[in-house]
């Protein structure tokens, strides 16, 4: 046993057979990435092609352009960069004033306050889509981008987060800045909001992705293509009963996880550690 | 004066938090507290106002078979998909947290089912399980064996949903054990190479316990999407066949969006309230006590 372990400390130069664990790691590999590549194949092969491999099959993007002719995936598009982009920001504002608050003001009551806010983590508003399709057609958003978004604004998750960042910075930076005349709001901007970058990228990306993929919620509170997202239209376009040809379905799906896929790809690291920092989605 | 300075940065505070508080009243507290009163009354049909009739929907709920049925099938999901993929996930963590050739792109393979929609992981893996043309039967079919109907068979359907789920999921827990490992000092494992401590003994005793924290984390946040999750039941199988794949939450929607029985619907709701509430306070009393909210 230890014997392996040092010899994979240092690399030896003769060829010797990949330990036991090489071999597993890059079957499970290999098995976890196959049904995406498989989606690859299918989305870029004649549909006869779907459980034949021939590696001569001719290539095409004929389903690339019936699924985007089939359905209007160009707006599905635009809605989903709307709502990711509304949630988004939304959220920013919303949850660094209330992080601010929680992190330096003495509210009375705060630390119940603050314990209301973390039921959200646990209580989402897609579980509770019933009643939240009650209150959203009430305020007349139901089929809106803004009633998909809505829910999300006040993530409590993102108050958490900032509330932690937020405590982290020492005050004789707010108490310099007071000094040389800031109000409340200039300190927020000018100090703290430039000290938490790090904790606004991870959120932002963590944020991005979950709405990106978001489902349930955007299905239950749109019913036409003006305000549907990419998932929804996805899901509508390729629910088994409408027979569409399968060979479009994997276009269409490539093209629904296209952006956030070449994203995550260019930028796996900042995804990774994204995730990590966020801790809960 | 110091008083008055006092008030003025409560009102600010105030201020600063109101946004929040309206947005999360109207759309976390609000909805909570009228599914509760909900599922206490009877919808009025056309237009008349709803009834009340105290807890008979807990009566319906407790004599309704299709519940029980969905309340097993989320029992079984639960402990179906967190168990593997929690596992899978620590095996996933150890095996790139080693010397590996190709260690970027493996980890890579398998975080990134974790970057994609539910739903199309659902259309992706239809191409496997699908009957005729689904590659799972082919595979079969080349083998000589019989095909096996993977979504609509009642006896395998659930398997099938929590197969795709567990691909879904582990990628996701492997990163917070990936960072947990590489947290670990290296001495630890020094020391146990000097003492003659085998590998198998060294993670049994010193690395999976130094992991239990992350464990338990891990396992909350599985245990929240066990309930919360079921895209993927609206392209796979739509809770059928004869709702051997129905979850609680899918439930809640084919009672509210198909069968337009709210009040019903509020009513299983609340089933689902109460999980989460028993998650969160193992999470703020268990969990807390090591990871402390400063």
């Amino acid at each position: 046993m230890n014997t392996s372990i040092a010899s994979a400390a240092r690399p030896s130069r003769r060829f010797s057979l990949p330990r036991l664990e090489t071999v597993a790691a890059w079957l499970l590999a290999i098995v976890w990435i196959f049904p995406l590549l498989y989606a690859f194949w299918a989305a870029f092969h004649p549909s006869e092609f779907m459980v034949r491999f021939d590696l001569l099959a001719p290539l095409t993007l004929e389903n690339f352009a019936d699924a985007w002719e089939q359905a209007p995936f160009a707006r599905y598009y635009l809605n989903t960069f709307a709502l990711v982009t509304g949630v988004v920001l939304a959220q920013f504002v919303v949850c660094t004033l209330a992080g601010f608050a929680f992190a330096r003001f003495p509210v009375p009551g705060k630390d119940i306050l603050f314990m209301l806010v973390l039921i959200q983590l646990f209580v989402f508003p897609e579980v509770l889509i019933v009643e939240n399709y009650r209150i959203a057609s009430g305020l007349g958003l139901v089929d809106t981008i803004t009633g998909i978004g809505l829910p999300y604004v006040a993530s409590a998750f993102g108050i958490f987060l900032l509330r932690q960042t937020f405590k982290t910075i020492p005050r004789e930076l707010e108490d310099a800045a007071r000094i040389e005349g800031c109000g409340w709001m200039a300190i927020l901007l000018k100090v703290y909001v430039p000290l938490a970058k790090p904790t606004y990228l991870a959120y932002g990306l963590v944020s991005i992705s979950h709405h990106w993929n978001n489902f349930l919620w955007p299905l239950v509170v749109t019913n036409s293509v003006e305000s549907r997202p990419l998932t929804v239209g996805l899901g509508v376009f390729s629910a088994p009963e409408t027979g569409v040809n399968w060979a479009t379905v994997s276009a269409a799906t490539l093209l629904s996880i296209a952006p956030l896929l070449v994203a995550f790809l260019l930028f796996q690291r900042q995804f990774v550690q994204s995730f990590l920092r966020a801790g809960i989605r | 004066m110091i008083q008055n300075a006092d008030r003025r940065m409560q009102i600010y505070g105030a201020l600063l938090l109101l946004p929040a508080a309206v947005l999360l009243a109207t759309f976390a507290y609000l909805p909570t507290v009228a599914t509760l009163v909900n599922s206490l009354f009877l919808p009025g049909f056309r237009g008349e106002p709803a009834t009340f009739v105290g807890l008979e929907n807990y009566q319906l709920l407790i004599e309704d078979d299709t519940f029980w049925q969905v309340a097993r099938n989320n029992l079984l999901y639960a402990l179906g998909t967190i168990p593997t993929s929690i596992a899978l996930a620590l095996g996933m963590a150890l095996l790139v947290n080693a010397r590996l050739p190709g260690r970027g792109f493996v980890r890579m393979a398998y975080f990134t089912p974790t970057i994609l929609p539910m739903i199309a992981a659902a259309n992706i893996w239809m191409f496997f399980y699908a009957p005729q043309i689904g590659l799972f039967n082919a595979l079969l079919g080349w083998l000589g064996l019989p095909g096996v109907n993977w979504l609509g068979d009642p006896g395998v359907a659930l398997g099938s949903v929590i197969v795709m789920t567990v691909w879904k999921e582990a990628g996701f827990f492997m990163i917070f054990y990936l960072a947990a490992l590489q947290s670990i000092p290296p001495e630890l494992e020094e020391a146990s190479n000097l003492e003659g401590t085998s590998r198998w003994s060294f993670f049994w005793r010193v690395t999976f316990p130094l992991l239990m924290p992350t464990t338990l984390f891990v396992l909350i946040n599985a245990l929240i999407n066990a309930v919360r999750v079921v895209d993927h039941l609206f392209i796979l199988t739509k809770g059928g066949p004869n709702n051997a794949t129905n979850l609680l939450l899918y439930y809640v929607y084919e009672n509210a969006f198909s069968f337009f029985d709210r009040t019903y619907a509020a009513t299983i709701t609340v089933v689902i309230l109460l999980v989460l509430a028993v998650v969160a306070t193992v999470k703020f009393t268990v969990l807390d006590r090591r990871t402390h909210y400063q």
